[in-house]
């Protein structure tokens, strides 16, 4: 896998969400993604940024846009210094959640995406890697 | 802060949102609304949300609030012009909206909430008529 | 590296050439004449043409085609890989353009050096490694041509089966027909949507009356598809499930809570009354109206 371009974005605010939100937006135009993919990755960006914002306590999302052979993507991963998630299985179960919202950022993003990982360790951080290819 | 504004449509109140709400923005909205309900009397909502080119759970929240807000103050709450890519992505995401009513347009949404939908046809029609006197 | 090779094809380029072609015709790869004899010539002598030069640049001997000095080379065949693929060759028949080449060199490499066995088999070695990595890159841009091929068909086929028709002001239809696999079915639902945005439809009429099963996967599509048109404001109604695919439908566990109608017209009469409109018999309505 090659990985084309590479960029770093801090999440710190709610404007820092949106950012996100633009910057993958441009980079799945860039790389020839339809509409509708275009729209569900920037949607699984949209809840993984607000995730690392609300539950990390912010934290910085990686995009980059990668080429398997003649198969074009991108891997976007969300990195925070948070309290991590002590239970992952129960944190992808729909519905499931501890801030109050609908509970369906991570299980949502999951859907969303064709790869998922999720990374965390209680102290230290969550981290989560999702793709989309085109 | 910047505010959304909200108009008033006869009976209803319409709100148009824009591209890329911050979330600050989407929760002032959800304040406005419920004190505008109750100013204006008004006997429902409509949110235009053809310009949206995401909807993720937050936002997929927010509406549904609205209208168990709105369904309390006595008014229907509406959402109007959601793309088919958005609508995809939302249906992937888990969300279905339940709580909302949903038209394709402006037009429509307001029949729904002053219900005449359906007695704008009548007469005879066929096909080679102009398509913008639909029903709504 | 091999310049006894390059010298042979400079020298003796007229013979292997027919001796070549002999052997090319024989071991099936001109595809039974789907290529003209004149073509073939010519695709031939520029490869050894081609062939000969990169021979005689090269550095290393361990005869590697990656490098700049088989570029054109390997330009060469993949057009000629392209074009037998193009032709349906198999890929047997494709590599043996590079593969029958074998036979005519090792014989001149044999006549040239005589007796010296050893060094036969040394240059034949080269020889080897060099038409054994020609041969199996034909293979790959075969493939590869292959794969485009067969890519562009099903994104035509894809255009050809997404056929959404209106039916009356605001009632659109999407006929569908045949085997419907994921990506096929994707594709016609994104269309669907689409149009309901287009044509401001308020209900479509979703007819399986041609499709011969409905799997797990595509039955959850089209709830997807159905849950999706009513966010943007429209009704679907699902006309012509067969008896088998209920049956199996329920046997999968697969609830399909959707509005049904057994037939099209079915359908089509529940969407017109559903957006006001009845439908009157005229002649009746005229005799009605004569009494009167």
């Amino acid at each position: 896998m090659i990985v084309a371009r590479d960029d770093t974005l801090v999440i710190r605010n709610p404007d820092d969400v949106v950012r996100v939100r633009q910057e993958v937006r441009a980079r799945a135009v860039a790389a020839g993604f339809g509409l509708v993919d275009q729209t569900k990755i920037v949607t699984a960006a949209s809840e993984l940024a607000r995730n690392t914002l609300d539950y990390g306590g912010g934290g910085k999302a990686r995009i980059e846009v990668v080429q398997n052979g003649a198969r074009k993507g991108l891997r976007l991963t969300f990195e925070d210094q948070g309290p991590g998630i002590p239970d992952v299985e129960l944190a992808l179960k729909d519905g499931y959640t501890t801030g109050g919202g609908l509970g369906l950022g991570l299980s949502g993003a999951r859907r969303l995406s064709n790869e998922f990982q999720i990374h965390s360790v209680v102290g230290e951080g969550t981290r989560v890697t999702i793709a989309r290819w085109k | 802060m910047d505010r959304i504004p909200i108009l008033k449509l006869g009976r209803a109140l319409l709100v148009t949102v824009q591209v890329d709400m911050h979330d600050r923005l989407a929760m002032a909205l959800e304040e406005d609304l419920s004190a505008k309900i109750v100013t204006t009397g008004a006997r429902g909502v409509l949110i235009d949300i053809s310009g949206l080119e995401i909807v993720d759970s937050f936002m997929g929240r927010m509406l549904d609030t609205i209208a168990a807000v709105s369904r309390l103050l006595d008014a229907d709450t509406v959402v109007v012009g959601m793309r088919p890519a958005v609508a995809i992505t939302l249906v992937e995401l888990g969300l279905s909206l339940n709580g909302v009513k949903t038209a394709l347009d402006v037009d429509r949404g307001m029949a729904l909430i002053t219900g005449d939908y359906g007695h704008a046809s009548e007469g005879s029609e066929d096909l080679e008529d102009s398509d913008d006197r639909g029903e709504g | 590296m091999a310049t006894i090779l390059s010298s042979i094809l400079e020298a003796h380029d007229g013979e292997v050439l027919a001796q070549w072609l002999v052997a090319l015709k024989a071991s099936g790869g001109t595809g039974g004449g789907r290529i003209k004899e004149g073509e073939l010539q010519t695709q031939c002598r520029h490869f050894l043409d081609a062939l000969r030069q990169a021979l005689a640049t090269a550095k290393n001997s361990d005869g590697n085609i990656q490098g700049a000095a088989f570029e054109d080379v390997r330009e060469l065949l993949a057009d000629v890989s392209r074009s037998r693929a193009a032709q349906g060759f198999s890929p047997t028949e494709t590599a043996s353009f590079v593969f029958s080449l074998k036979q005519p060199l090792f014989e001149r490499l044999r006549q040239e050096l005589g007796g010296d066995t050893a060094r036969i088999v040394d240059e034949s070695w080269q020889a080897t490694q060099v038409l054994d990595q020609l041969g199996l890159y034909t293979t790959e841009i075969h493939q590869k041509s292959r794969e485009d091929i067969v890519a562009r068909q099903q994104a035509e086929i894809a255009e050809l089966s997404t056929p959404v028709v209106k039916l009356w002001h605001g009632i659109l239809a999407l006929p569908l027909i045949g085997t419907l696999d994921s990506a096929r079915t994707q594709v016609v639902m994104e269309n669907l949507l689409q149009s309901i945005v287009d044509q401001g439809a308020e209900i479509a009429i979703i007819d399986i009356t041609g499709v011969p099963t409905v799997d797990t996967l595509v039955a959850q599509h089209l709830l997807k598809t159905i849950a999706a048109a009513r966010l943007m404001g429209a009704d679907c109604i699902v006309s012509g499930i067969r008896p088998q695919i209920a049956q199996t439908m329920v046997h999968l566990g697969v609830e399909l809570n959707v509005v049904s109608k057994a037939s099209l017209a079915d359908a089509f009469a529940l969407a017109l009354q559903r957006t006001g409109r009845t439908v009157v018999r005229s002649k009746l309505a005229g005799t009605l109206a004569a009494r009167t």
